[in-house]
């Protein structure tokens, strides 16, 4: 992990696009503005972490802004590892997908499925993403199961007082 | 005995003709002229009679083709019996069948979600009858460990005959429970299972009908 | 495995719109100019138009790899495109881990890569010990590798098990299921169970191991490495085996990278990123061994990587099971992991600390941490966020086959159709962790 010095030194750099740095047990996070996501996976890749290792999304409901998207970065030379994270309200759930290529910016093409995944299961959407659709849910599902306020669902367990089978007991 | 002696066959022929009648044959004393009561005790020693429903159940039970219908981590467990510990070839149902239309058990091992139910009931629907179904581990026989919005317990949409708790069962309780449908099968004659369950309404519905 | 055929465009509109979004995208239609017939009989040689076939991997196929869809676009036998569809297993296993208290999400979690069922339990545990800040002792470490180990060598048993099985060399199943008894036999001898043992607890393990176990352990380790040789002298003798691993499947290290492969993938590629050794967690810095790779990238490299991977986590085994250290397989921090049974009939304090355990679990100060560790599949991370109560409020497991599968329409295309049914094998997808 670059150390709180380091990290405070790639905050700097990073300028207006961080808006807090957080170094929580030896671990590294970077917590940006949503529309700077490409500029600052950017410039991260020249300092040396070229390696997606995970893209995610967390609820953090009932807080605002909500979703929030995780980036997992890792450099391979120096084994050092850094997270990007950034927060986007329920009402315009949107951020810029780091998976398309642009002109002087390689894209991540580990991001497609894990991608889809976050839109999948929080309602993200990854503006210029190739395939924007459900990867685990069927297709036309409704709703975004990984939000908290999504009920857990399941069969209702049923026990000797609730068993529709059984007749009422008589009081 | 040489059985290609045409002497040796007629010999055979004609005690198999007579044995009902109490013959001599060879030397050997039979009993003369059993009539009645001993006639018929003479005859229930030597020759088996059964229904042929009998006949067809037993051998249907003693020679399932399970379908190979892994879905998660029961599936490894049902790989496990075919394997040499807990051999299922010692019962004879070695023969996994990859396409439906060839198998008669379908053994649903692990947990199906709501993606892949549809699936699983048109595969069943694929198998010719008789068919019997196992569910095999807690996930699909109830909810198992998950209980949540992915997940359907199999019995909202296809009859089970066999349920095998377990997460995942042993590779023995799953050939117990193997063993258990084969007794079913060997009892009840009657194999389809719409009368076995008085299933009204029943029928397949086709996407889009 | 029905085909479907790619209609022209004229006739799309008839399918519905579910059907038309799962063809193809990338490629659909392959002109190929001066094609043989002479259609405009012109005597010029005309342009011919082929349509390529999308043939329907059902999820329900004779290949052993889970339920796994894949749409397969073929020009002739050869491979143009594969769009893998997943989701047929999808259990929701992170959101009912928000549900459970910290312990109990163990053994959910443990039944997401359903062969390396020690190593989810290992990347969950790990995530929620960094934040609770508990040590975990050297006995309770070393049992860890010990097991983690044996769960990678079983993995690969049943990986190489079933791959043979798809590649027909049908013997090799019954040998590699016979090893995999064994090792199960001494998960059943620790534990309890076969699989999804709930031994890795937060702190430590659960149990000790019994007596009878280093012995019965030290005789599967002298069996086995003959056993791996033998594997591979079936498998190396075998020219059809060969001919369809040999060249196949090639992906260099560079697009591995781009696209998030680790694991043997990317070790048979050249590149020896591996965990154990470059960011050693869970003492596994103590052990001597060596991390093999590959040259080329090919089918037949990552069947060789994953062998030696056999003959190195023995050795590691070994090195453990000599060194295990005497003390505690669990810490002693009883807000976090339970006292031991026989402190509950004298000591007050044990009791309400096993009550406040069981029935509410420990609290975890709020944090957010990212735990890696090298599974049989490549880098298994566990992201956990707490916000200080007793459940977690979002566990999310990064898993391996998920992201290699992002890799296998670039290993299979251009290649035969039987070709990709070997690079399948050889990815080692898991359909339990790619859904979850």
């Amino acid at each position: 992990m670059p150390d709180a010095t380091g990290l405070e030194l790639i905050g700097q750099e990073l300028g207006s696009a961080v808006l807090d740095t957080v170094f929580f047990r030896e671990r590294a996070t970077l917590v940006i503005e949503p529309d700077s996501v490409r500029d600052v996976l950017a410039h991260l890749r020249g300092e040396g972490y070229a390696f997606m290792a995970s893209l995610h999304g967390v609820d953090y409901y009932p807080e605002e802004p909500r979703l929030g998207v995780v980036y997992e970065l890792l450099d391979m030379a120096r084994v050092d590892r850094i997270s990007v994270k950034l927060r986007v309200h329920s009402q315009a759930p949107e951020v810029d997908s780091a998976m398309p290529d642009r002109p002087g910016d390689r894209g991540w093409p580990t991001a497609v499925h894990q991608e889809r995944e976050v839109y999948d299961m929080f309602g993200v959407v990854f503006r210029g993403h190739p395939d924007l659709r459900r990867i685990l849910m069927p297709e036309d599902y409704e709703g975004y199961p990984q939000r908290r306020d999504f009920p857990l669902g399941g069969e209702p367990v049923t026990f000797t007082y609730n068993d529709p089978k059984r007749p009422p007991a008589t009081a | 005995m040489n059985p290609v002696d045409p002497e040796r066959l007629r010999v055979r022929e004609l005690g198999a003709t007579q044995l009902l009648r109490g013959a001599e044959i060879e030397g050997r004393t039979q009993p003369a002229h059993l009539e009645g009561e001993e006639l018929e005790r003479h005859v229930e020693e030597r020759v088996m009679t059964t229904t042929l429903d009998k006949a067809v159940a037993w051998a249907r039970s003693n020679s399932f083709f399970p379908a190979t219908f892994g879905l998660a981590c029961c599936a490894i467990e049902m790989i496990t019996i075919v394997a040499s510990r807990v051999d299922i070839a010692r019962f004879g149902y070695e023969a996994f069948r990859a396409s439906p239309r060839q198998a008669d058990l379908i053994i649903l091992s692990g947990r199906v979600s709501i993606k892949m139910a549809p699936i699983v009931r048109r595969i069943y629907d694929q198998m010719l009858e008789p068919k019997w179904a196992i569910s095999m581990g807690a996930c699909c026989s109830s909810m198992g460990v998950f209980n949540n919005y992915a997940l359907v317990p199999a019995d909202k949409f296809m009859p089970i005959d066999v349920h095998v708790p377990g997460c995942p069962p042993r590779p023995e309780a799953l050939m117990h429970g193997v063993l258990k449908l084969r007794k079913m099968v060997q009892d009840d004659p009657d194999s389809s299972w719409r009368e076995r369950y008085g299933a009204v309404g029943t029928e397949e519905a086709l996407p889009g009908a | 495995m029905s085909p479907v055929e790619h209609e022209t465009s004229a006739q799309s509109e008839k399918l519905s719109e579910y059907r038309r979004r799962e063809q193809s995208i990338t490629l659909s239609e392959v002109d190929r100019p001066g094609g043989p017939p002479d259609a405009a009989g012109d005597g010029e040689p005309g342009e011919t138009r082929q349509e390529l076939l999308t043939l329907n991997f059902g999820p329900h196929h004779p290949a052993t790899h889970g339920v796994l869809r894949l749409l397969v676009t073929l020009q002739g036998e050869v491979v143009r495109d594969i769009k893998p569809i997943i989701g047929y297993v999808h259990t929701g296993i992170e959101k009912t881990a928000e549900d459970k208290s910290y312990w109990k999400v163990i053994p959910v979690i443990e039944r997401m890569d359903y062969l390396a069922y020690y190593f989810n339990a290992m990347a969950f545990c790990g995530a929620v010990e960094t934040l609770v800040e508990v040590e975990v002792p050297k006995r309770a470490q070393y049992l860890r590798v010990i097991n983690l180990e044996l769960n990678r060598i079983a993995s690969h048993l049943f990986w190489l098990a079933t791959s043979a099985l798809d590649l027909g060399a049908i013997s090799m199943f019954w040998y590699c299921l016979r090893e995999r008894e064994l090792i199960v036999d001494l998960f059943e001898m620790s534990s309890g169970q076969r699989m999804h043992t709930r031994y890795f607890q937060v702190g430590g393990v659960i149990e000790d191991v019994p007596r009878g176990y280093a012995e019965k352990l030290r005789s599967f380790l002298k069996l086995m490495p003959g056993r791996v040789d033998q594997y591979r002298a079936l498998l190396n003798g075998n020219e059809i085996v060969l001919a369809r691993l040999r060249g196949t499947g090639r992906l260099d290290a560079e697009s591995l990278l781009a696209l998030g492969v680790t694991g043997p993938l990317l070790r048979a590629a050249g590149n020896p990123w591996d965990l154990r050794k470059a960011q050693p967690y869970c003492s596994y810095g103590d052990f001597d061994f060596r991390i093999p790779i590959g040259t080329v990238g090919d089918n037949y490299d990552r069947l060789v990587v994953r062998l030696a991977e056999m003959d190195e986590s023995v050795k590691i085994i070994g090195q453990a099971l000599e060194g295990l250290p005497e003390g505690p397989y669990m810490t002693s921090d009883r807000k976090v992991a339970l006292p031991p049974r026989h402190e509950l009939a004298t000591s007050m304090e044990a009791l309400i600390h096993h009550f406040k355990l069981v029935t509410e679990g420990f609290r975890v100060p709020p944090g957010e941490a990212y735990y890696p560790v090298e599974s049989p599949r490549g880098e298994l991370g566990c992201w956990v966020r707490s916000d200080g109560s007793a459940k977690p409020a979002r566990v999310h497991m990064r898993d391996p086959s998920f992201v290699n599968l992002q890799a296998f329409s670039q290993m299979a295309e251009g290649g035969y159709i039987a070709d990709m049914i070997a690079t399948l094998a050889m990815l080692d997808p898991i359909l339990g962790g790619i859904d979850r």
